[in-house]
């Protein structure tokens, strides 16, 4: 019984010792008033490549222009998002971004009680038509960012074919979602790859996830020895594919950052969307008591690597030694507005994938394309995509009707597996 | 005595005693205890990892449940969720049917709540009958799902665990086959349903869940304590032969008894639903149904001690999320996960110690002698 007791004391003590710290230490959250404090909600956390790119261009955006951040990690996709919003609103946030898709209907709900306070999401398709002064879209122009790193691709996959004449031409892709975001993707990057190797082609699978290793490992494996492909890139959030990639030694285009510090060996170029200057934007605007934009689509900036659409250095082992060189030549040329990606003449579409809202030439080049830009539950193809440069030169606008991706199109070339059938 | 014996035994310095005498107040002493020591262990792990401030770590886990208004609020009703899971469980387990489905009795409840909402909403019926409807759905969704376990449990004598684990995949895909066929963007995203909220109690979206919960406990704690089907589930727990000689048909029970279960996952389901979400995905049931299952053991299956044990859970998860790492800035959920893991560890020992006595063996004497002595 005695010692019980000493147990019990000690424990006791413990407690009234740990009670008395407590006493005149302030909670982090608060904040002088005077500057700005902005949040930031993620759907998973720094293990998430996709997630690391939003907190780290966060963190650098507010510690540059003197921003208190708040960062909120794991935030599922239903009634926490709103209610996170909520909070940081409640805490003296001025600005609460979110980060993944699902979030958009939860932080407009947040938007709604909250007039006082701006949010912004990315890749939502809504502000642009529901016109709530403080809810507001952010993306990028990524195709082109993703072509490039199709080019970087392009002229490893030449470079493999000169040392081995029989290396398989056909390059493989791990999508998450058959959605336009990873449609536009994998398209971009595939004209990219043709754009230096003409007889290329692409097989895609879907993990209908965006984050899942698992999945994401068994489907570059699946790639790689049942389809022969000869480099594998991914929109898929996890290091499921580029550690396969490693592993088998194919080279890898990664997403949203480098993966050279595990993946030395594969590791080609990675596009990804710098985020930091839609945050400095947004920052600044607050700061000046301006308005944020709407719909932002950020671009390619003054070199490869400053803009909303950055690539990261190409790999040191695996990467073609003049690849740096060939991609300014490409983005200067993207950036003058005398190559387009989705060039009309740069593919066809045939067979079934003429749908209603297509129409093509003899040759399958599409003359006319309707997407579905406007948000509504029946996804009506509501507007013209196909445009004219002034030398006359038919493309497809993308990101410029709304900052998220709308080509949806399926091309020649490119081979969906369904993933249905896949064990 | 001891020197003809040192060769053939090993003499460990303590040995344990199993202890019969400790009254409920010293038991929860020691509980707050366990408590105290695995948040103090927090305090160290989150020191060296990201060098917080033991005071701050505290100040900030109190103030991520309760530093306001919605704080507090959101709080409690995750405590109500969980409860609700917890108390979901206890007829099974009371029976000792291990019943690890609660996840997917969860979200096919949500689901066909969902169903409900989104066809029609589509349809364009009234917000009452969508509600009508949406109730009976979920609770009957929940409970097929689930019977299905417990009747090959009764029949054939089926493990129950592995497979009321393996109907919580099932459950997920059927969720990701709905979103599939419905969400025809391809994003696997539905939009938030517009149709079938649940009204909110003078404005407050926190209340309802909370009050629904409540009515659910005193129906379980009745149940249990004062039904002859609370009786009989817990003779079939003890010992089928027995239920059998006394005339309980041992099948019907197990049946009906997950199908309670099951309903009442399939009302967490509703809830989420309804009165939360207005959207689905297969991660909808954010993995309740095992989180429940300490709520539940940690109080042995006693619904009033769930109260507490819920609490402590729900103070840990929101302290820790919406104080701890936001203050110290940590954006890897990881931390989070690994010290809330280290105060769970600190407060399932400590049964350890309740139930045994540690005692020294003396230097001289031969431990069976002790033995005899500290057990009596």
């Amino acid at each position: 019984m005695k010692k019980h007791l000493n147990f019990v004391v000690l424990v006791l003590a413990a407690a009234t010792l740990a009670g008395c710290n407590n006493t005149g230490s302030s909670s982090g959250d608060s904040a002088a008033s005077t500057t700005l404090k902005a949040g930031l909600i993620t759907l998973h956390d720094e293990n998430s490549t996709y997630d690391k790119n939003f907190i780290d261009a966060f963190k650098a955006a507010c510690a540059k222009k003197g921003v208190t951040p708040v960062i909120q990690t794991g935030v599922p996709e239903g009634n926490e998002c709103y209610t996170q919003a909520a909070d940081m609103a409640d805490h003296g946030c001025n600005f609460v971004f979110a980060d993944s898709f699902g979030h958009e209907d939860h932080m407009i709900r947040a938007a709604r009680e909250f007039p006082n306070v701006q949010f912004s999401h990315a890749s939502g398709q809504k502000a642009h038509t529901l016109k709530l002064a403080n809810f507001h879209n952010a993306f990028a122009s990524i195709y082109e960012g993703r072509y490039l790193a199709g080019v970087a691709a392009g002229l490893k996959l030449q470079a493999m074919i000169e040392a081995k004449p029989e290396t398989s031409t056909n390059i493989g892709y791990v999508g998450a979602y058959p959605f336009a975001e990873v449609i536009s993707g994998y398209t971009s990057f595939y004209l990219g790859v043709r754009s230096v190797v003409k007889k290329a082609t692409m097989t895609v699978t879907f993990t209908n996830e965006w984050y899942d290793e698992t999945k994401e490992k068994t489907s570059a494996e699946n790639l790689i020895e049942n389809y022969h492909c000869s480099i594998i890139s991914q929109h898929a959030d996890s290091w499921g594919a580029p550690t396969v990639c490693e592993n088998a030694t194919v080279p890898n285009v990664t997403y949203n950052g480098s993966t050279e510090s595990k993946c030395p060996k594969t590791y080609l170029i990675s596009s990804r969307i710098n985020w930091e200057p839609y945050f400095e934007h947004c920052f600044d605007q607050l700061a000046n008591k301006g308005t944020i934009e709407t719909d932002y689509t950020g671009e390619l900036g003054s070199t490869l690597y400053d803009g909303s659409v950055a690539l990261t250095a190409p790999g040191k082992v695996a990467a073609v030694a003049n690849t740096e060189e060939k991609l300014n030549d490409v983005a200067a040329k993207l950036r003058a507005g005398t190559l387009h990606v989705f060039d009309t003449s740069s593919f066809t579409v045939s067979g079934d994938n003429v749908t209603s809202n297509v129409t093509v030439d003899a040759e399958g080049h599409v003359t006319s394309y309707k997407a579905d830009v406007d948000p509504d539950t029946a996804n009506t193809a509501d507007t013209e995509v196909v445009e004219k440069d002034s030398n006359g030169k038919s493309y497809i606008a993308e990101s410029t009707k709304r900052s998220a991706p709308y080509f949806q199109l399926h091309i020649d070339g490119i081979t969906r597996i369904d993933n249905t059938k896949q064990n | 005595m001891p020197k003809k014996n040192k060769l053939f035994r090993f003499r460990a310095p303590f040995h344990l005693v199993k202890r019969n005498d400790m009254r409920w107040w010293q038991a929860l002493l020691f509980r707050l205890g366990a408590v105290v020591v695995g948040l103090l262990l927090m305090c160290l792990v989150l020191w060296i990892m990201v060098n917080a401030n033991p005071a701050a770590v505290f100040s900030n886990l109190v103030s991520g449940c309760f530093g306001s208004q919605r704080r507090t609020w959101v709080t409690f009703r995750k405590m109500a969720l969980l409860l609700g899971v917890g108390l979901a469980l206890i007829p099974a387990f009371r029976m000792r049917f291990w019943n690890l489905g609660g996840n997917g009795q969860i979200l096919m409840g949500d689901l066909a709540a969902i169903m409900c909402m989104y066809f029609c909403g589509a349809a364009g019926w009234p917000n009452w009958a969508i509600i009508l409807l949406m109730i009976p759905s979920a609770i009957l969704a929940g409970a097929i799902w689930g019977v299905i376990p417990a009747i090959f449990k009764a029949f054939f004598n089926t493990n129950e665990s592995l497979f009321t684990l393996m109907m919580n995949y099932i459950a997920a895909g059927l969720v990701t086959i709905f979103l599939g066929a419905v969400v025809t963007s391809g994003s696997g995203t539905l939009p938030m349903q517009e149709a079938g909220h649940f009204v909110s109690i003078g404005g407050n979206d926190y209340l309802l869940v909370i009050l629904i919960i409540a009515a659910v406990l005193a129906f379980i704690y009745v149940y249990l304590r004062f039904s002859k089907h609370g009786y009989e589930l817990e003779v079939v727990g003890d010992s089928e032969n027995t239920a059998k000689y006394i005339g309980i048909n041992v099948r019907w029970s197990v049946v009906r008894t997950m199908a309670l279960s099951g309903a009442l996952c399939g009302l967490i389901g509703l809830l989420l639903a309804g009165a939360m979400d207005y959207t689905i995905t297969a991660d909808s049931a954010q993995n309740m149904g095992f989180t429940a299952i300490m709520v539940a053991w940690l109080a042995k299956f006693d619904p009033f001690a769930m109260l507490g044990t819920s609490f402590l859970i729900a103070f840990l998860d929101n302290g820790m999320a919406s104080g701890v790492q936001r203050a110290f800035g940590i954006t890897n959920n990881s931390i989070g996960q690994i010290v809330i893991g280290i105060v769970y560890f600190c407060i399932i020992a400590v049964e350890f110690f309740i139930n045994y006595r540690i005692r020294r063996n003396h230097p001289t004497l031969d431990v069976s002698v002790n033995a005899e002595k500290g057990g009596k």
